[in-house]
């Protein structure tokens, strides 16, 4: 965000952000949801009783047992059973972890991608601007789960089969963040071509300074602020393009599920009346990929000062 | 009686840690067929008093008393009566008459919609109208450039479309918001004899907002002078600023620049023993003394540049020559000035000058060595460190992201790597001080600092280098005219002190008298004539150049 105001925690409490963070009940409810929802991904060994992942905890007895308010529930399984007895929550907390993982770890690596090449290409601007901006023209016109498909594909002709269930995660990370870097590029690169007209960065080249440093010690905080907000709404997309695909049967496998996963297992038992299998996790991905836009959304008007005025 | 009386107003801006007054209550009347001025720095609220008139106050802002009478009729009393008399009886000019015309429409469109909101006419009727409206304000061939959009105006012509707008409704009270501040000077006067004219002509009463003394000093016949909301002082023009009471309004006046006289420095008064003439500066123990040499620092040889509009073709024929043959020289220790209208190709040169282009043409001397054609990033550097240039606008000129120690310590950590911790600190402390700001700036963001304190920082990391040759590229021009003695004051003692060679570059005739030794004339990229500075304002040589000189605002011609 703002360096200025994470210096010190007084400057923070002074500043416009945190101001109108308190005015915002959208923002507020949907950070404490979002930082609720990542407490208890994080640390869910603490808080479940049950690993779902763990096969001695199996019970084929427990399976199909519906929500704890129905007539057939029991108090200990608040969500349910999966057709294989474990928790619901448990599983779907579990699965989001790995969503999340991947969702964050996929958006990492476009950012890094994306602005590395949206900043050279604005700043360098030629040929090499040309060759980049037309690559995300190309790039754009697939859509991008159509790219990430491609990517497992090749991925999966390339690593053999017993190193696919582990290589899966990367694969997906991998997959997610490469359909993705092109909007950071151009966001990127339209902020640089704006700031490195402006007089500091020139002041600087008259100095002396090198590219490099112009490029990631000046330019680079002061495009930080569109890049962070696109970032947040990419999360929320990398998020649920990761279900997408978990969902179509080419993300994380089955033993170690996301909410993709979970959804797409759930999915077989919808018509036989166990709703709750999918229900969930599927209600759990809409509310975090929400709660995520709605903080995004929040962050443009704030961050925008054009829509400030 | 009066045309418009302001009576007490008052104007509260409720921010989130405080209440802004911009205006405290303002006094002001106007008659028809006068001309009131309206002057103050940035931040005075003499916009503020404009847009109160007619209602165009911004949230959070509110009128919190007072009342504006136009004829007898309360303006704020009933809001219906706003939108009668907006645009009506109250026409209004904006500063930039780029952006005060919808690009979209035709500027005929823009007549017809206005003479239509307003009064019962056909469309044969309005266009009938604002023909001759276009033809009354200069326009020439009106009929046929009815149909033309804004875009295919320019600036000047822009302005006169906007004032025929303001004036389509037979409105009685003009209010003219900074209307020549975007335009040359050559377009600026034209537009202000046009103001009179209709003044004159039409009986209107005109409120005239701007922040330049000399187009008080030429077209107003009373004049308000504004400081935070308070009007100081309200009188006759002429007795204003031939004789000012207040110490506000003296220190107004005083730090205009005269066109009439080289003076040595700008008299201050507002800031007490602040303004001393600091004469043993620490960075002198640093600087590697020069003798003073009167021999050429800077050559510039045919020096052209053009830039090509398009991308497919080089040198195609839309190249436009921004700078054409230009030669001249500097002396070490001297200020050259370079003086010229918008596009006259004079931030060009200074970009080329400081290596930040590659001219197209034609080559730039600096201390003998042909700068143009250095290749190696290493030799480079060597010149990088002598020649330091310092920006117009002071508020894109700093990286808003980093503490003011950093700004100006990384052209001292570039140049002398291996400086040591206590030394650099030393060298920052010592150059703040230079440029006489407070010790605890250093470790302050910009945000924090006021235009000219910015212009200082800017000046402090141009220092940190020990440049020879400072390019100052309208050093001034975004600043008030109090805070703009003060910076100019600053840079002539530092020159004085440290021997440095200054190539000042302004549209400003005014400044550039009391900051330069010689000047330079351009015109459309070429040099029309170089002399010494008394010389240039005295028996002008160039035509243009006479006209330049004669159509700048002079705050002396209250005298005549």
């Amino acid at each position: 965000m703002d360096n200025n105001t994470l210096t010190t925690w007084s400057r923070i409490k002074d500043s416009d952000i945190y101001f109108s963070y308190k005015k915002s009940p959208t923002a507020i409810i949907s950070s404490l949801i979002l930082l609720i929802i990542f407490f208890c991904s994080f640390f869910v060994e603490l808080i479940t009783p049950y690993n779902p992942f763990d096969p001695s905890s199996l019970s084929l007895m427990e399976a199909f047992t519906p929500p704890s308010w129905t007539d057939d529930g029991l108090s200990k399984f608040i969500l349910g059973t999966d057709g294989q007895g474990r928790d619901m929550l448990s599983t779907i907390l579990y699965g989001s972890r790995i969503s999340l993982i991947v969702g964050f770890s996929a958006i990492i690596f476009s950012l890094i991608l994306g602005v590395g090449l949206g900043l050279t290409a604005g700043y360098f601007g030629g040929k090499y601007e040309m060759f980049v901006m037309r690559l995300t023209d190309v790039q754009l016109t697939v859509p991008s789960i159509l790219m990430a498909l491609l990517v497992d594909g090749i991925a999966r002709g390339l690593i053999s089969r017993e190193m696919h269930d582990e290589m899966a995660i990367y694969v997906l990370i991998f997959a997610i963040g490469i359909s993705e870097w092109p909007q950071f590029a151009r966001v990127s690169r339209a902020a640089t071509l704006v700031e490195k007209n402006k007089d500091y960065v020139s002041a600087s080249t008259i100095i002396g300074v090198s590219n490099l440093v112009i490029m990631f010690k000046h330019i680079l905080p002061n495009i930080l602020r569109p890049i962070l907000v696109i970032g947040t709404i990419g999360l929320a997309l990398a998020i649920i393009a990761e279900s997408t695909l978990s969902f179509l049967g080419v993300g994380v496998p089955p033993t170690t599920p996301s909410l993709g996963t979970l959804i797409r297992l759930g999915n077989d038992f919808l018509f036989s009346g166990e709703w709750w299998i999918t229900f969930f996790p599927a209600i759990f991905l809409v509310i975090l990929a929400f709660s995520i836009n709605l903080l995004g959304d929040w962050m443009r008007d704030t961050l925008n000062p054009k829509l400030n005025k | 009686m009066s045309f418009l009386k302001i009576k007490n107003l008052s104007v509260d801006y409720q921010m989130r840690k405080e209440t802004v007054y911009a205006a405290k209550n303002v006094n002001i009347e106007v008659n028809k067929g006068e001309i009131l001025g309206l002057v103050g720095e940035s931040g005075s609220g003499k916009s503020t008093v404009g847009n109160a008139i007619i209602n165009l106050i911004d949230e959070p802002g509110k009128v919190s008393s007072g009342s504006v009478l136009l004829g007898d009729l309360n303006i704020h009393e009933d809001p219906k009566n706003i939108v009668k008399y907006r645009g009506k009886k109250v026409g209004l000019i904006f500063q930039d008459p780029q952006t005060s015309l919808n690009p979209i429409l035709t500027i005929g469109e823009q007549l017809i919609e206005t003479i239509q909101t307003h009064l019962e006419l056909t469309k044969e009727e309005a266009k009938e109208r604002s023909i001759n409206l276009l033809n009354e304000v200069g326009i020439k061939d009106a009929s046929s450039r009815f149909d033309n959009y804004p875009h295919q105006f320019s600036g000047g012509m822009r302005q006169r479309v906007v004032i025929s707008l303001a004036l389509c409704c037979e409105p009685e009270l003009l209010i003219a918001d900074e209307p020549t501040t975007a335009l040359d000077v050559s377009i600026q006067s034209q537009i202000l004899d046009l103001i009179k004219k209709l003044t004159k002509e039409r009986n209107l009463a005109v409120i005239l907002i701007t922040h330049d003394m000399g187009v008080i000093a030429e077209t107003a016949n009373r004049v308000a002078v504004m400081k935070n909301g308070n009007v100081v002082e309200i009188g006759i023009t002429k007795e204003i600023l031939t004789n000012p009471k207040e110490a506000y309004t003296k220190s107004l006046v005083s730090s205009v620049p005269p066109t009439n006289k080289k003076i040595s420095r700008f008299i201050i008064i507002e800031k007490e023993n602040n303004d001393k003439k600091n004469n043993n500066l620490k960075i002198l123990n640093r600087w590697t003394k020069k003798e003073i040499i009167k021999q050429d620092l800077v050559q510039v040889k045919n020096l052209s540049k053009s830039f090509d509009d398009n991308f497919f073709t080089e040198n195609s024929k839309n190249s436009v020559m921004a700078v054409n043959k230009v030669s001249f020289e500097i002396k070490e220790g001297e200020s050259f000035g370079l003086v010229g209208e918008s596009g006259s190709g004079k931030s060009t040169i200074a970009k080329m000058i400081v290596n930040l282009f590659k001219p197209s043409a034609g080559s730039i001397f600096f201390d003998n060595v042909c700068i143009t054609k250095i290749k190696q990033n290493s030799e480079m550097m060597k010149f990088r460190k002598q020649i330091q240039m310092i920006f117009q606008d002071p508020y894109s000129s700093l990286n808003g992201r980093l503490k003011v120690r950093d700004i100006v310590s990384e052209p001292i950590k570039l140049h002398n790597p291996s400086i040591s911790n206590n030394d650099l600190n030393a060298y920052i402390s010592d150059l703040i001080e230079s440029v006489e700001l407070t010790q605890k700036s250093a470790d302050r963001y910009p945000h924090e600092f006021s235009g000219g304190q910015r212009q200082r920082i800017s000046i402090a990391r141009a220092l940190a280098t020990q440049p020879r040759l400072l390019v100052c590229d309208e050093p001034t021009s975004a600043l008030d005219v109090s805070i703009q003695a003060q910076i100019l004051n600053l840079l002539k003692d530092l020159q004085e002190q440290l021997n440095l060679t200054i190539l000042f570059i302004s549209h400003d005739l005014p400044v550039v008298r009391q900051m330069c030794d010689r000047i330079g004339v351009l015109k459309d990229g070429q040099l029309c004539e170089v002399s010494n500075t008394e010389d240039l304002f005295l028996k002008p040589k160039h035509h243009y150049t006479k006209e330049l000189l004669h159509l700048m605002p002079k705050i002396e011609s209250i005298y005549n």
